[in-house]
Parts: structure tokens; C-alpha cells; sequence
């Protein structure tokens, strides 16, 4: 038998105790910093390998804007592609075969005239003067300036020939070849050139998206909340509807898309690919999440608020719109906030409803055809241009941003207005 | 309340104004594997035509021919693309719906099978990529009897139990997912092609189709094959990284990407771009799409987007498809696609 009184026994017991709870903290610290090196890896994986996305190779050519090429009369049928051609060839005056002078065009992007027919156009008096600008050169070259395709390869085994490679090195000692902020990752739509491909499209339809989000699922979330709280009478009726909004919180996002594809597209006959259709398909998706996060804040309000009230003459309805609304705020927004985080990061939904598509043109209102960030990313993953890596990467370190930025005003909402009791 | 009842009532009207309104933007679903050459004729459409930059979805080649063969009116899809003809199935559902159809080929892809570029060099006949991808493959224990070899679960682990000849290395596959039509490519010219080098086997497609089919068509499932991405980037730089893993996808990867990977040389013949123009590659395929007639001149440019994918600047033998990694067809193919799209020539079965 112990004896519990032996202060030998209980000394090494007390130690014992301490050892298993230095022991406790050990693991828990262990937890932290390993989920922690998890992501840290990850995320400074993600951000290097998208560095390459953020700059891009552009040569200065001097832009000779004759009239051979654009008339003042209707500047927008000008042929720009010519104009930055020919000054391309002016720095090679030895090419001079076809099929050479062909090899040669191919080291300019595809969008090497932008720039010079949005100037001409704005002002077409820039007519007959020259200009010295930088233009994009192809993704291939800038690639290999970047150092990601090595030129000491033999030439079968690059993507860069060494026709290219000395048009390239004949550029770069006239030092006219300069890297540059890739200004078009923000400002273009997407493309099939990486160096043209943007995210503005995307972040536009994701914007689109959420604000339908928003519009739909707020109010009918927050009110089906109050009446389930505040207002219902506890039986198996609202018991059961109780248990399926939990279900729905679960069910897979897919299981959405294919309900928004057979409701609104088929039924309703809502266009394809449009913000409106996944705004809504994905409102049904954080209306479970709005729900759950609204009644939790409501029945966190303490009776005696509603008893007071109540007490001096208030009305049910004056009693949650005076009090009890204003008080569950704070734990409303963020619920609200967290749904929308998680509906900005889905793609498997829209997948069926055609958002999932190559849409150059920037979303203007809800109706146009739109993709949003996720479904962008997935895509660029999938093009077979070695510089799509890059982008991809991209992409996604501005989806974590977004996602950061939306869940940090979560928190800030939380804790500026969160009462405790 | 009211407002939210309005902003409800405004929402949802908007919503059926806009499924009734005239499009003036070509709407294109399909196959995977078009998409990157799709995309690039849809976007160079945009800058260089005065008509909008059509919208393209990967719906897959069966998804985009269900969407397709669905009816005529402005929310189905002016044009498919598919990676494979269209199924006489999928053609009896587009005619009961009204859809006169004009069918253009666009170029080949090949299917390679590629590993790093350190690891030794595969030379593979199709039997033996048979052998090493198939479920159920011949008893190599058993001598066949009476022109029929026992089918039993794949034995092979290694590539030179399949013959002596290949390299002493763990068959490790990556291949596309059951979805892709590239996989569906794959059993076809790759594993069927290969079964049938066994007598009994070609036999067994007159006798029972269905039980071939099943035998040949089927890939293994005890880890030997890996889905992996379709068409993925990643999937490079798993094979670059494990010289021991074989990857399975198109010829474009290969090309864009010959300084880290190469591809096996299969029946004798180089996957390159001259031995699949020519033929010589086995397993190739053509590229389709489809164009609906009914839309034409109701959806604007559809006929000048067909002129723009067909042009010898597209998919011509110097065309900026190649660059995308199509391989293009003989010139006198190419004339017939590019007439064929002008007139729209109607597909019959």
C-alpha cells in the first residue's frame, strides 16, 4: 500500500505532475510551430515562384507614327502591328528574307502595339512624329532574360532558337532591352500570351459575384435568423428546419452548381457565365453560414436587454430592432464576412454554371459573361506556356491577399465593436 | 422590408429581361484539349475583326456536345469543340432537335508518353504499353490454349518483366483523369491498338465487343497508374523531379518543355512534330469542332470566326496554332476544312 503522507513518495509524485504538464506545453508549442513551418513553406513557395510574374522584358523602339500606316480621320483603323514592326525591323536593317523577317516578329509579344494605338487614338496629332517607347517582347524571351530557360542548351532542347537569341543579344547590346513592373497582370483581361494575360477580368467578376452574394444572402440570412431566434415557437417544426439548415452547411459546393444549372439557367433562363447566376448560386451557399453565425450572436444577448426593454413598454419588434440588432451586429458582419471569404474561394459551384470560361473582356454589370479568381487560376495552371507557371502563382498570392484583406476587416469589426458581458 | 422586397422583385426580373436579350458574342464549349488553340484563334478574332472576343468554356468533348445537341436559341452554344468525332448517339440527338451541323478538323495532337529528361530513353511498342497500363492483361504463366489466354490481374511491376529489353524500374504512370478526353484517346489508340498484337484478343472484339472493351480499356488500379492533372504543369515537374515516373499527356507539354522532359519513342517512330504530321506517330488523333448553322447570322461573326480558325495564318503549316502546339493537317485537308466552313457543309451519318 502508499503511504500518501510519505513526503518522499509525494515529493517525486509532485514532480512527476510537473514533468507531464512541461511535458503538455511541449506538444501544444510542437502543434504551433509546425502547422506554422507548414505554412510558411507554402506560402513563401507560392509568393517565389510568382516573383517572375511581377516584371517583364520590354525593348525601346522608336515608333515612327507615319500617315503610311493611320490616317486622322479614323485613327482606330490604323495597322499599329505594321508601325511597331517596321521599327522593330529599322534596328535589324540586315533581315531582309521573308521567313527571317518572320523569325523576327516572333520576339515581340502579341500586344507590342497597345500602348502606341491607345496614345494615337487619344491624340491623333501624334501623327507623323516619332516615338521612343518600350513594348513587351514574347513570353518565350522574357523567360530566357529571366533566366528560367537556359541558353547554354543545345538549340533542340529550348524553346528560344538561336536565330532569336542573337536578335536578342544585338538588342541587349545596344541597351534597349529594360525589365519592367508587368502593369498588365492588373490591368488586362485574360489572354492566351502570358505576358498579356491579366487579372483584371477575374477580379472584376469576383467583385460582381460577391456583391450579388451580398445583396441576396444578408437580409434573407439575417431575417430568417431573427425569426428562428426571436420570433418562433420551439416545436418539431422549427427543430427540423433547424437541423437542415446545420445539414446544408455541409453539403458539398457542388451539390449547389447543380442546383443553380437546373433553377436558374435552365428554369429561369438566366445567361450563362454571368455574375448574377453564381452570385446567387453562391448566396445559397453562405446562407447556412449567415444563418448559424447570426442566431449564435443573437441568443449570445442577454435576456435581461430584452427584459428591460420590454419592461418599459417596447414591442417584440421594437425590442430587436432598437436593441437586440444593434447589440448582435458585430457577430453578424463577421459571419457575414467569413461566408463571403469562403464564397470568394470557390470555384467547384460556378464550374457548372459556366464560369469556368476564356472571357477576354472585362465584366462590366452582372449580366456579362465573367469568371472569377479561383476558376482564373485553375486555368492558367492548365495552359501549357511555360510563363503561365508564374501567373499562376500570381494569381493566387492576390487571391490570398483579397482573402487576407476581407478577413482582417473581419476581425477588426470584431473587435471594435464586440461587447462582453 | 420593402426596400429589400423591391431590390428582390428588381433582381430577379433583370435577371429574365437579360435570358430574353440578343447576343452579340459567340458562345463556344468543348473538348479540353482545342481550348488553348480555340482560345488563341477566339482571341487574335477580338483584336483583329470588329466583333466581340467570343467566350469558350472546357466543358470537356461530351459535356460541350450535350450543351451543344440541346437545342437552337440564343442560350445554347453556337460552336463545340471536341477531341474526337462526334458519336452517332450525340448526332441522332442533335438531329431531333432541329441542329444541322458542319463539321471542321483543325489539326492532330499526339499522345506522348514522356519521362526526364536524365532517366534512360523508353522505346515502347504499343503491346507493351498495353501490358503495363491494362487491368487485366494475358497469363504470362499460362500458355494460351485454343486461341484464348486467361485474363489475370496485372502481374507486372517492373518495365523489364514486360520485356527484357526495358529499363530495371518500378512502372510508375502518370495519365489523365477518367474525364479527360486525352485518356479516353489514350485507351483507345494506345491500349486497345496494342491488345489486339494478341490473336485471341482481335478475335474477342468480333465475338464479344463489349467484353473486348472492357478488357482492353480498362487501366489498372494497384497504383501502377496515377491520375494525375490532364493537362498540367505540375505533372512536368513531378516527372523532372522522379526520373523513374512516365507521364501521359499532349504533344504541346512536350514541346513547351523539351529542356526538362522527353518523350519515349513509340513502335519505333519520335514523337515529334514531323513524324505526327506525317502519320508515322501511332498515337495521334484529329481535332474537331462543330459549328451550329441555325446561329449563323442570328449570333453575329460566327462565319468570320470559322474564316479566322481556318485561315493559313491559324492553322497553317506556319500558322500561330503551332506555336500553341497543334499540328496541322495536309494542305489539301486544309482547303477542304476551310471550304467546307465557307459553305457550311452539312455533316451527315
Amino acid at each position: 500500500m502508499t503511504d500518501y503522507s510519505d513526503p518522499q513518495y509525494r515529493a517525486a509524485r509532485l514532480k512527476k505532475r510537473y514533468r507531464a504538464e512541461r511535458r503538455f506545453r511541449a506538444y501544444g508549442l510542437a502543434a504551433v510551430l509546425s502547422a506554422a513551418l507548414i505554412l510558411v513553406f507554402l506560402l513563401s513557395s507560392i509568393i517565389y515562384s510568382s516573383l517572375p510574374a511581377f516584371s517583364h522584358h520590354h525593348v525601346r523602339l522608336d515608333i515612327e507614327v507615319s500617315s503610311d500606316y493611320v490616317s486622322a480621320e479614323a485613327p482606330a483603323d490604323g495597322n499599329y502591328l505594321g508601325m511597331v514592326r517596321a521599327a522593330l525591323r529599322q534596328q535589324f536593317p540586315e533581315v531582309t528574307a521573308r521567313s527571317d523577317k518572320r523569325a523576327l516578329y516572333q520576339i515581340l509579344s502579341i500586344g507590342a502595339y497597345d500602348d502606341i494605338q491607345k496614345r494615337v487614338i487619344a491624340d491623333p496629332s501624334l501623327i507623323g512624329s516619332t516615338m521612343s517607347l518600350y513594348v513587351p517582347l514574347s513570353d518565350d524571351i522574357d523567360l530566357m532574360l529571366k533566366g528560367l530557360i537556359d541558353r547554354n542548351l543545345p538549340e533542340s532542347e529550348r524553346i528560344v532558337s538561336d536565330r532569336d537569341l542573337q536578335f536578342v543579344d544585338k538588342l541587349l547590346s545596344e541597351e534597349r532591352i529594360r525589365s519592367q513592373f508587368a502593369i498588365a497582370l492588373f490591368t488586362n483581361g485574360d489572354s492566351r500570351e502570358p505576358e498579356m494575360a491579366g487579372i483584371r477580368g477575374a477580379l472584376s467578376g469576383s467583385l460582381l459575384t460577391l456583391v450579388v452574394t451580398l445583396i441576396v444572402s444578408f437580409p434573407l440570412g439575417v431575417l430568417a435568423a431573427i425569426y428562428l431566434e426571436e420570433v418562433a415557437p420551439k416545436n418539431r417544426f422549427t427543430a427540423l428546419i433547424e437541423v437542415n439548415i446545420n445539414n446544408l452547411a455541409a453539403v458539398p459546393s457542388i451539390v449547389y452548381g447543380l442546383l443553380g444549372l437546373a433553377v436558374f439557367i435552365n428554369f429561369f433562363s438566366m445567361p450563362r457565365s454571368a455574375p448574377l447566376v453564381g452570385g446567387l448560386v453562391l448566396a445559397l451557399m453562405t446562407l447556412p453560414t449567415i444563418i448559424i453565425a447570426t442566431r449564435a450572436a443573437l441568443s449570445a444577448i442577454p435576456p435581461s436587454i430584452r427584459e428591460a426593454a420590454m419592461g418599459v413598454g417596447a414591442s417584440r419588434f421594437q425590442v430587436i430592432m432598437h436593441h437586440v440588432l444593434p447589440l448582435a451586429m458585430p457577430g453578424i458582419l463577421t459571419g457575414t464576412i467569413i461566408g463571403l471569404a469562403q464564397a470568394a474561394g470557390e470555384t467547384a459551384p460556378l464550374l457548372m454554371i459556366g464560369m469556368m470560361a476564356f472571357i477576354v473582356d472585362v465584366p462590366g454589370d452582372v449580366t456579362a459573361k465573367a469568371t472569377v479568381l479561383p476558376a482564373q487560376i485553375y486555368m492558367w495552371a492548365n495552359n501549357p506556356e511555360r510563363a503561365f507557371v508564374a501567373r499562376t502563382s500570381a494569381g493566387i498570392v492576390i487571391l490570398l491577399t483579397l482573402l487576407l484583406v476581407v478577413n482582417a476587416t473581419a476581425i477588426y469589426f470584431r473587435r471594435r465593436f464586440e461587447k462582453r458581458w | 422590408m420593402n426596400k429589400f422586397k423591391i431590390t428582390m422583385a428588381a433582381l430577379i426580373g433583370f435577371a429574365m429581361a437579360s435570358g430574353a436579350q440578343a447576343r452579340d458574342q459567340i458562345e463556344i464549349v468543348g473538348s479540353s484539349t482545342v481550348f488553348p488553340f480555340a482560345t488563341a484563334v477566339a482571341e487574335q478574332f477580338g483584336r483583329t475583326s470588329k466583333f466581340k472576343t467570343p467566350v469558350i468554356e472546357s466543358t470537356g468533348s461530351g459535356g460541350g456536345m450535350k450543351l451543344f445537341c440541346a437545342g437552337i436559341g440564343l442560350e445554347h452554344p453556337d460552336v463545340t469543340n471536341a477531341s474526337r468525332r462526334i458519336k452517332s448517339k450525340e448526332f441522332k440527338k442533335c438531329q431531333d432537335n432541329g441542329i444541322d451541323l458542319t463539321e471542321v478538323v483543325i489539326g492532330f495532337d499526339g499522345i506522348v508518353l514522356a519521362n526526364a529528361k536524365g532517366a534512360p530513353q523508353l522505346e515502347l511498342t504499343r503491346k507493351q504499353i498495353y501490358l503495363a497500363t491494362a487491368k487485366m492483361v494475358p497469363d504470362p504463366n499460362k500458355p494460351c490454349q485454343s486461341n484464348w489466354c486467361e485474363p489475370v490481374a496485372n502481374p507486372y511491376e517492373k518495365w523489364n518483366e514486360i520485356d527484357p529489353s526495358l529499363p530495371d524500374a518500378k512502372i510508375e504512370i502518370l495519365g489523365p483523369p477518367p474525364t479527360s478526353g486525352t485518356r479516353d484517346a489514350f485507351q483507345e489508340l494506345a491500349m486497345s491498338k496494342g491488345a489486339n498484337k494478341f490473336p485471341h484478343m482481335k478475335a474477342l472484339k468480333k465475338a464479344d465487343k463489349k467484353m473486348w472493351k472492357k478488357l482492353t480499356r480498362t487501366v489498372r488500379e494497384d497504383g501502377a497508374w496515377i491520375d494525375a492533372g490532364e493537362n498540367d504543369n505540375l505533372m512536368v515537374s513531378k516527372l523532372a523531379a522522379n526520373p523513374k515516373a512516365v507521364g501521359v499527356f499532349g504533344y504541346s507539354f512536350l514541346d513547351q518543355n523539351s529542356d526538362k522532359i522527353k518523350g519515349a519513342i513509340v513502335e519505333g517512330i519520335q514523337p515529334t512534330f514531323d513524324n505526327i504530321a506525317g502519320g508515322k506517330y501511332k498515337i495521334s488523333r484529329s481535332l474537331f469542332f462543330y459549328i451550329k448553322h441555325a446561329h449563323v447570322g442570328t449570333v453575329p461573326g460566327i462565319l468570320e470566326y470559322v474564316a479566322e480558325f481556318t485561315s493559313e495564318k491559324a492553322f497553317g503549316e506556319e500558322g500561330y496554332l503551332l506555336d500553341k502546339g497543334l499540328i496541322p493537317l495536309p494542305a489539301a485537308d486544309r482547303q477542304k476544312y476551310r471550304n467546307d466552313g465557307k459553305n457550311l457543309t452539312k455533316l451527315s451519318m
